[in-house]
């Protein structure tokens, strides 16, 4: 049970909190991490692993007293069905606050709250999407025929970005002499030739 | 209302000035990547904190 809050309340008044915190609360079981002050990420922790609690109870009731904060009932719904099973075994503690240090324009101290659990199959997922995106654009200028490449990445393991990126690394540069190389090498014996009959008529 | 009496000389001006310093943050090194960084945060230039990938850099 949460400790009730002392101090001022977060923006203009009691009422504004709560609104604050329950769309905090939406946006956080809606993408499982979200970037936010550190102040807020306080603030928003123990009500989120209450109603991550609510969640793992299941019953219509806990369900309506979840839908009295979070308003959105698709979260609500993913909340229960996903976010809540997968905390089975473990009591408290499903988020995690990492400080990122302040805000560019002000000086705010950010940190980021993440569900536990969903951490490492959505980080991963996102960072290794990114780096397909990148491979795939990459593949793209240097070759319009390796469209190969991007179809049999995703299939391949990608546990860590460094394998992902070592694979875009070594796929880029296999492909690209098949078009790219094969020009610049006739090109370069065309003008070698070319130099070379200069060198002769002087 | 209340009113000042006498304009701050520049003297007074500047002393005040004087003691308005900013300090420096006390960084560690980041275990990674051997940069510096502000302590109990994540590393912006690796994006690790406690051997977890937190931020795409």
């Amino acid at each position: 049970m949460p400790t009730p809050t002392k101090g001022p309340r977060l923006g203009g008044g009691p009422a504004h909190e709560r609104l604050m915190l329950g769309n905090l609360a939406t946006a956080l079981f809606e993408h499982g991490r979200i970037t936010t002050t550190e102040a807020k990420a306080k603030r928003l922790r123990p009500l989120a692993e209450r109603l991550i609690t609510f969640a793992k109870r299941g019953d219509l009731a806990a369900r309506r007293r979840v839908l009295t904060v979070v308003r959105d009932k698709g979260v609500v719904h993913v909340l229960f069905t996903e976010i809540g099973p997968r905390y089975e075994n473990r009591h408290g503690g499903y988020t995690r606050i990492v400080k990122v240090g302040p805000r560019k324009g002000d000086n705010a101290p950010m940190a980021v709250i993440e569900l536990v659990e969903p951490l490492q199959e959505q980080v991963v997922a996102e960072a290794t999407g990114a780096t397909k995106r990148a491979a795939k654009e990459k593949a793209a200028k240097a070759t319009p025929a390796a469209k190969a490449a991007p179809v049999e990445e995703p299939t391949a393991d990608a546990a860590t970005d460094e394998a992902v990126e070592a694979a875009a690394d070594e796929a880029a540069p296999t492909e690209a002499p098949t078009a790219d190389g094969a020009e610049v090498s006739t090109e370069d014996a065309e003008e070698s030739a070319a130099e070379a009959d200069k060198d002769d008529k002087a | 209302m209340a009113v000042p009496k006498r304009k701050t000389s520049r003297s007074n001006t500047r002393h005040r000035r004087s003691q308005w310093k900013a300090a420096a943050p006390a960084l560690v090194i980041c275990a990674r990547c051997r940069e510096k960084k502000l302590a109990h945060t994540v590393c912006p230039t690796c994006g690790t904190y406690a051997k977890r990938r937190v931020l795409d850099v």
